[in-house]
């Protein structure tokens, strides 16, 4: 889904080519793990918590913190999907993808919003999250897990729960799945 | 960058479901507290309406601003053209205020496809009706409202991949009255030929264009107008069908002498109780509104639908805006062409 994403988004049609292995499967299940006791400790236990993954990338890695938060826990945590498309300020650049569904089937009134993607980098797509939040309600408080901090951020937006901080050059990209997270670059 | 909408014959299938899929998006958006997303802020929408509309204007000026567009209302009665202003005159002064797409509706056929070849580079034209032609997005819409009616999963799970893509393919549509006179009905058809449903087409003969197999070959691609069937007997294929799209029947058309009267009309193309009755228990009811009660469809036959959520004509315009803000989103909010099926 993340890399359908990215094939449909500026600069088009390059072949994303990996140079490193960033971390493997079980590292990305460590640190998950890791973030999903984090989410715990901050809040004080899991109540009037919910989790939103932002479409594409961040819906896998969010039901899998999801899950954890439920075998740590022992808490159903609810759980949203969010695209940002049309909130977005670079709008006409990404497509909309039909598969990409926002779906908020629970108050945010009062809630405390675990966000969740897989890379943050601009902090544009955060910026444009917190602003469809707005239109589902007022949530108590807003904290944002994502798996991979590349940096170069382009407005004051900064993750409460981090995978891995990764320094980058502008020009890479970042893979991030289930499976893995790798460094590479668009290849026309 | 952007396309024109003007029939959807030049959509094609590839386009029709694009948007539909679309539309899906908008239908969620209009579900939420606050129903309005940012995507067309500082874009300005005008609708140049020189035939009179209540539903689909209010339907296109509702889209717009659930996008954040500007409305610019424009109402042949109050403008220039009321002074002898040409029309090409009064829309490149609309035009000259800086706007990114124009709605168009016009009782002659073709005016919004000859506006579109006035329009500046950046300027997309919307068709909302012209003369008998064809009504675009009332078509999306009746087709958005049968596709999201038959799938398999109305409403997917978070998460859920929309694999199964709902279709209406092998459904058996009729289309039910004054075909002639309608562009509602000429976009219908091509909407539902192009997702792979079989239309039967029953009117009159003096409702039906004089030569109407000619007409249908002329007109469609081969394979879709060798889905389409003509009758003259709503009895005759009520058995089997799966949707009845009833068209309104217009009084004038008394008065043109192409039908006797109404109730030899109803007699023979009204939905009524006893017809309702022979009607497959799934099948399902459109119509494009305002419905004549006692004429296309009794009145009680109406409330019987109705309780059993077979009556889909509230649907229609629920989704008549969400339809709207995908034509609109798609033709200037997504820098891409309409039907490009490569961005790459």
């Amino acid at each position: 889904m993340a890399d359908r994403e990215r094939r449909m988004t500026p600069p088009y049609g390059g072949v994303f080519v990996a140079r490193t292995t960033i971390l493997d499967s079980s590292g990305i299940h460590r640190a998950l793990t890791r973030i999903s006791h984090e989410i715990i400790e901050r809040n004080e236990g899991l109540d009037n918590v919910v989790v939103v993954g932002l479409q594409t990338g961040g819906v896998q890695v969010a039901l899998r913190i999801v899950r954890l938060l439920f075998e740590i826990d022992g808490t159903d945590v609810p759980f949203g999907t969010l695209d940002v498309v049309m909130h977005r300020d670079d709008i006409g650049l990404r497509p909309v993808m039909a598969e990409a569904v926002t779906d908020i089937p629970f108050e945010l009134d009062g809630m405390t919003v675990v966000l969740v993607d897989d890379v943050l980098f601009t902090g544009r797509t955060i910026r444009a999250a917190l602003d469809a939040l707005n239109d589902f309600g007022r949530p108590r408080a807003v904290q944002l897990a994502v798996v991979i901090d590349r940096g170069h951020r382009e407005l004051p937006i900064r993750p409460d729960f981090i995978g891995k901080n990764l320094p980058t050059s502008r020009d890479e990209m970042v893979d991030v799945t289930l499976e893995g997270v790798l460094l590479g670059e668009m290849r026309k | 960058m952007s396309g024109h909408l003007l029939t959807l014959g030049e959509l094609g299938t590839d386009g029709i479901s694009e948007l539909l899929s679309l539309t899906d998006r908008f239908v969620e958006v209009g579900r939420r507290p606050i129903p309005k997303v940012p995507a067309l802020r500082g874009r300005t929408v005008a609708t140049l309406f020189f035939e009179e509309s209540t539903r689909t204007r209010l339907a296109f000026e509702t889209a717009a601003k659930r996008l954040s567009a500007d409305v610019l209302n424009f109402s042949a009665a109050s403008s220039s053209l009321a002074k002898g202003e040409s029309l090409r005159d009064t829309f490149e002064t609309v035009q000259a205020m800086g706007i990114h797409a124009a709605v168009v509706r016009h009782r002659s056929a073709g005016v919004p496809a000859q506006i579109a070849r006035w329009a500046d580079d950046g300027v997309a034209i919307v068709n909302g009706g012209d003369g008998w032609h064809a009504h675009p997005t009332q078509g999306l819409q009746d087709a958005y409202t049968l596709w999201r009616h038959f799938r398999p999963a109305p409403d997917s799970e978070p998460g859920a991949e929309l694999d199964d893509q709902p279709t209406l393919a092998g459904r058996r549509i009729a289309i039910v009255g004054d075909i002639v006179h309608s562009r509602v009905a000429r976009s219908d058809i091509e909407a539902y030929t192009a997702l792979d449903a079989s239309i039967v087409l029953v009117a009159p003969p003096t409702l039906l264009p004089a030569q109407p197999r000619e007409w249908i070959d002329c007109w469609l691609p081969p394979d879709a107008a060798k889905r389409v069937e003509i009758s003259h007997s709503l009895d005759d294929v009520l058995d089997d069908l799966d949707v009845v799209g009833l068209l309104r029947c217009q009084r004038e058309r008394m008065i043109d002498g192409l039908i006797g009267s109404v109730p030899e009309y109803v007699a023979r193309y009204g939905l009524t109780a006893e017809r309702a009755q022979r009607l497959a228990p799934d099948a399902v009811i459109t119509h494009p509104g305002p419905m004549n009660r006692g004429i296309e469809i009794a009145g009680d036959t109406i409330e019987d639908l109705a309780a059993e959520d077979r009556l889909l004509v509230t649907r229609q315009v629920t989704y008549g805006v969400a339809v709207r803000m995908a034509v609109l989103f798609r033709l200037i909010g997504s820098g891409t062409a309409l039907g490009a099926d490569d961005r790459g």
